[in-house]
């Protein structure tokens, strides 16, 4: 007989759907089946099925053949790495739980490392506009009950949050939205004809690096100021039917992805679409969100949040917390040779980061924790794989929204594999023990 | 566990009625024993200084979504506001939203071992507890909201008391909170709309009922379940002016309706941060304080209690339920506004705001907030507050110690406005000349909110029996002292104990202790209408399953659990 789990967690993306079924063998060792995930969450689960998947550490030779070494090995590499560089980084901390966050911030702490996470590379630049100009924003939930005006901005939920809007954003029927999307009108802005646009009321072809001009109009569109004929290779008149199609709502939500974080304008674009939010509240209640793309990227900004001061980009190599984005973030310690230690965990610069830092990552002694093999794997000098967070063990992860829910366990990993958490508590044992503190 | 005594302390403490004698205090087991209990202790000679007991923080904003909105908005605030890692000090940081670890450390230098979360949103209670758990030293509750709870307000349309019981025991155990506490009842739910509700009488939109219902409805639901604290109340129309007449009809919700707890407490509704709601005039322009009639009303219903949420004059970070208000607020400074609507449940809103002496406005609350503790018959009624970090942060609470217990320093404070003769016709501080000794700070900040709280028999006092966090000062209250000296002495505790384990030797930080979170489980008659409720509304309108809405138990390593029956 099989048994199912319900309730189960998805840790893919920010969406973070928490209603998921998913059917093991009896024995408790084995994945059969996935219910109501989408193909991308599905597969998550199952691939950690894989028959060919490491289960021990591997240490890169001389000859960059791999040998299998013992967690044990592991640790006091790791933990050498850190007590003895000057100025670590520590990076990554979207694709595990809270709990191994705290965990890791402490040891960063121990070591005076650099601490920052997937929002270097993603909603690093939301963060810093929130800075400039706060945000209002809501949690999923108010989406679903209340807002009848969708604004998807630069992102792609029907490919990248492929359930968002079908839980969340537009077609659920919520307490004050009982027609589902009959009683919605969606808009995206995006310069590609995506499968999100397909489904749009209103589909905006902005230009390529011309959104912050729009945005720009909108906020003079909702005042009833003149516009240019055409502004970001839109007609002043759709300009106009979007404001007014905004204005009119009893709830509008703005969601916006890395077509507007990273793209030029960065922060700036983030800026004035916040404005945009302010400004739509003098006339309706509105809304806006990032879509965060690792499932506990959220999580790792909250957790320094609570224990430094600051979401991503920390710096600790001076015993106290200082944060500057450009000085302290990732990519520029990297390409500026500032760091002379790389620790990686729970995502992957290898595929995300420059070439040019990646080649830094290559010169540097490196670590990756990953129960993946990705091309940081292929650049790090020792990889550990460990349990898959929401999958062989539990723990705390936040939402787009900052809604925290607790991931489920729902199969025991390989025999005698190590826990995140489990295994960046043996290394802050160990390096107190070198530190002598 | 080790032995103590503190010999030869002058000690405050209302539970014992000591008003500043010589007086030995022994610890033993956590706990304050009688001195001839003890066998071999370590002597801690606190001759010329202060005993008292840890103090207890009945309303501040220090864990949760909203702080940490706060800290992650404004990185401005960490500045100079840090502390490097030192010995077994962990890093610290910020001044108005300090980090985790520096609130523990903070209030434990200011000697308080108990603090009390005020408003955490039931959805967000895993995060909540995240930081109360990475908080050292204090022993910490939280208080979920329930004044814009979809649940309440349909349950309460129809006055249904003990479906509300039902619901609030459910939710009390789901997210391991402490309290019942309303903000601006419906005018958070209003908010969801960009609306609000400005007096008890105005309709919730949608739900056909008045904040006035709400209140009612939750105070009697609250002594139905005798939960160990009041409902804990933030009236409508904070901050506005006027707004006295809002305060006063709400205290008249509380008119009639006794206490049922077994718990000691004598209220049964803790209006917070009165200060916000105390004001007259119409416009800014002739604002004024109406101190005197809140307080005459307070002074003769001992069913009340309240706490004073004193601005400090400093540059901080207003963060409230009070969605509304916050909106208002950055519409007035044009700084900075972050806002969340939380689904079926409330609000928030995080506002960065200076309270500067040289405005007029600023300076009439600075003396309102003071007026409500120096008008107070019954000092173990009136709480001492900023409403942290809303009126300043809870570092400054040694200072307002300072200007309540000296007229001199008030002074300074008056002739330091800009505005000062428009401020002292609009208020009534300057004509007041009492001046609050240490056993009335002592009723203001352990004996009175331990006991508003429920938590008398653990907090609050130096009787035996009583848990052993016991603050030294370096303040001879028999010698001569500045106005100044008060403020030094009670910002930085000469020895700490917490729960019988020395936190703090000679100004130092020498342990973490180990901390306890504080929850209530309140056991009621089995209610099969609420249950079905609560699954048919996870099923239809939450965003999360309701399996995944509890927390569970590894979010509190070290819970206190405080067991309520109110079956029958």
């Amino acid at each position: 007989m099989t048994k199912t789990v319900p309730d189960v967690i998805c840790p893919f993306c920010g969406t973070l759907c928490d209603d998921l079924e998913v059917v093991v063998s009896d024995d408790g060792k084995e994945i059969l089946e996935v219910y109501n995930a989408c193909a991308i969450g599905a597969e998550k689960f199952l691939h950690s099925q894989a028959k060919d998947r490491i289960t021990r550490p591997r240490m890169r030779q001389e000859d960059e053949s791999w040998k299998e070494i013992s967690y044990d090995e592991a640790i006091e590499y790791t933990a050498q790495m850190l007590a003895e560089a000057k100025k670590p980084l520590m990076y990554g901390w979207s694709s595990t739980n809270c709990e191994a966050q705290a965990v890791g911030s402490e040891l960063g702490e121990l070591v005076g490392a650099v601490m920052d996470n997937t929002a270097t590379v993603c909603h690093g630049t939301s963060l810093i506009a929130v800075q400039d100009i706060g945000i209002p924003s809501c949690t999923l939930g108010e989406v679903k009950n209340r807002a009848d005006r969708i604004l998807f901005w630069g992102c792609n939920p029907a490919h990248a949050h492929p359930r968002h809007m079908s839980r969340y954003s537009l077609f659920p029927r919520g307490f004050f939205t009982g027609k589902g999307h009959t009683g919605r009108k969606m808009i995206v802005i995006d310069p590609r004809p995506t499968d999100t646009a397909r489904v749009a009321d209103i589909h905006l072809q902005v230009e390529q690096g011309r959104d912050y001009e729009l945005l720009s109009a909108l906020r003079m569109a909702f005042r009833g100021e003149q516009l240019p004929d055409v502004v970001a290779g839109i007609p002043k008149e759709q300009i106009n039917a979007a404001a007014e199609t905004l204005k009119s709502g009893r709830f509008a939500i703005i969601f916006f992805g890395m077509g507007v974080t990273q793209s030029l304008g960065k922060n700036h674009n983030i800026d004035i679409a916040i404005a945009v939010t302010r400004d739509l509240n003098e006339y309706t209640k509105a809304a806006i969100m990032p879509m965060r793309g690792h499932y506990n990227v959220t999580g790792s900004g909250q957790v320094w949040g609570w224990q430094f001061g600051f979401p991503f980009a920390v710096d600790l190599s001076r015993g106290f917390a200082r944060y500057n984005p450009g000085e302290t973030t990732s990519n520029d310690l990297l390409r500026r040779d500032e760091v002379d230690a790389v620790f990686v965990l729970g995502s992957d610069p290898g595929a995300h980061f420059p070439f040019s830092s990646v080649k830094k990552i290559y010169n540097l002694p490196s670590v990756v924790i990953d129960p993946h093999e990705t091309p940081t794997t292929e650049v790090c000098k020792v990889h550990v794989p460990v349990a898959f967070v929401g999958v062989e063990v539990g723990g705390c992860a936040y939402r787009m929204d900052n809604v925290p829910i607790e991931t489920r366990k729902v199969v025991e990993p390989p025999e005698g594999m190590m826990t995140d958490e489990e295994f960046l508590k043996r290394v802050l044992t160990r390096v107190r023990e070198i530190k002598g503190v | 566990m080790a032995e103590y005594l503190i010999k030869n302390g002058f000690v405050f403490d209302p539970v014992l009625g000591i008003k500043g004698d010589k007086a030995d205090i022994a610890i033993k087991d956590g706990k304050i024993v009688e001195t001839s209990a003890i066998k071999d202790p370590k002597v801690i000679d606190a001759t010329g200084k202060t005993v008292m007991a840890g103090g207890v923080d009945i309303h501040a904003h220090v864990a949760g979504p909203k702080v940490n909105v706060g800290r992650n908005f404004r990185p401005e605030d960490k500045l100079f506001g840090y502390k490097a890692k030192s010995g077994i000090e962990r890093m610290q940081g910020g001044f108005s939203v300090p980090t985790t670890i520096r609130t523990g450390y903070n209030y434990a230098r200011m000697g308080y071992t108990t603090v009390m979360e005020a408003a955490m949103p039931p959805l967000y209670a895993r995060h909540t507890h995240e930081e109360i758990r990475d908080t050292p030293i204090i022993d910490q509750g939280a208080y979920p909201v329930f004044g814009n709870n979809w649940f309440v307000l349909e349950y309460l349309k129809n006055h249904e008391i003990e479906n509300t019981a039902a619901y609030i025991a459910w939710l009390l155990r789901a997210t391991k909170g402490y309290a019942v506490k309303v903000v601006n009842p419906g005018g958070t739910e209003a908010w969801a709309w960009g609306l609000n509700c400005e007096n008890v009488h105005d309709p919730v939109p949608y739900f056909d009922i008045t904040p006035a219902q709400i209140v009612k409805g939750l105070i009697e639901a609250n002594e139905y379940l005798g939960l160990p604290h009041s409902m804990h109340m933030h009236a409508n129309n904070l901050g506005n002016p006027g707004n006295y007449t809002t305060t006063l009809d709400t205290f008249r919700l509380s008119e009639g309706i006794k206490p049922n707890s077994k718990f000691g407490r004598d209220q049964v509704m803790h209006h917070t941060h009165v200060q916000f709601h105390s004001y007259g005039g119409d416009s800014w322009a002739n604002v004024d304080s109406r101190t005197k009639e809140i307080m005459d009303y307070v002074n003769s219903h001992e069913n009340i209690t309240i706490d004073m949420g004193q601005v400090t004059l400093d540059e901080t970070t207003t963060m409230t339920a009070d969605g509304p208000f916050e909106h208002h607020l950055t519409e007035l400074n044009h700084l900075k506004w972050a806002n969340t609507d939380v689904e079926l449940e409330t609000g928030s809103g995080v506002v960065p705001y200076v309270y500067s002496p040289n405005i007029k406005v600023c300076a009439i609350q600075w003396a309102i907030g003071l007026e409500l503790a120096l008008l107070a018959k019954d000092s173990m009624r009136v709480y001492l507050t900023t409403d942290h970090p809303n009126a300043g942060p809870f570092i400054r609470y040694p200072r307002i110690m300072k200007w309540l217990m000296s007229r001199e320093a008030r002074e300074q404070q008056f002739d330091a406005f800009k505005h000062r003769d428009k401020v002292i016709d609009a208020t009534n501080l300057a004509g007041i000349d009492r001046e609050l000794d240490l056993y009335e700070i002592a009723q203001m900040t352990r004996a009175g909110p331990a006991k508003s709280l429920g938590l008398a028999h653990m907090y609050g006092g130096l009787a035996p029996g009583l848990e052993a966090d016991v603050a030294v000062f370096d303040f001879n209250p028999n010698e001569p002292y500045a106005p100044d000296d008060i403020e030094n002495a009670f910002s930085s505790v000469r020895y700490l104990f917490k729960t019988g384990v020395q936190v703090i030797n000679d100004h130092e930080i020498v342990s973490n202790g180990n901390k306890r979170t504080l929850w209530v489980n309140a056991k009621v008659n089995e209610n099969p209408q609420v249950m079905r409720d609560v699954k048919e509304k996870f099923l239809r309108y939450y965003t999360v399953s309701l399996n995944n809405y509890e927390v569970s138990g590894h979010y509190l390593p070290n819970p206190y659990v405080i067991e309520v029956d109110a079956t029958g």
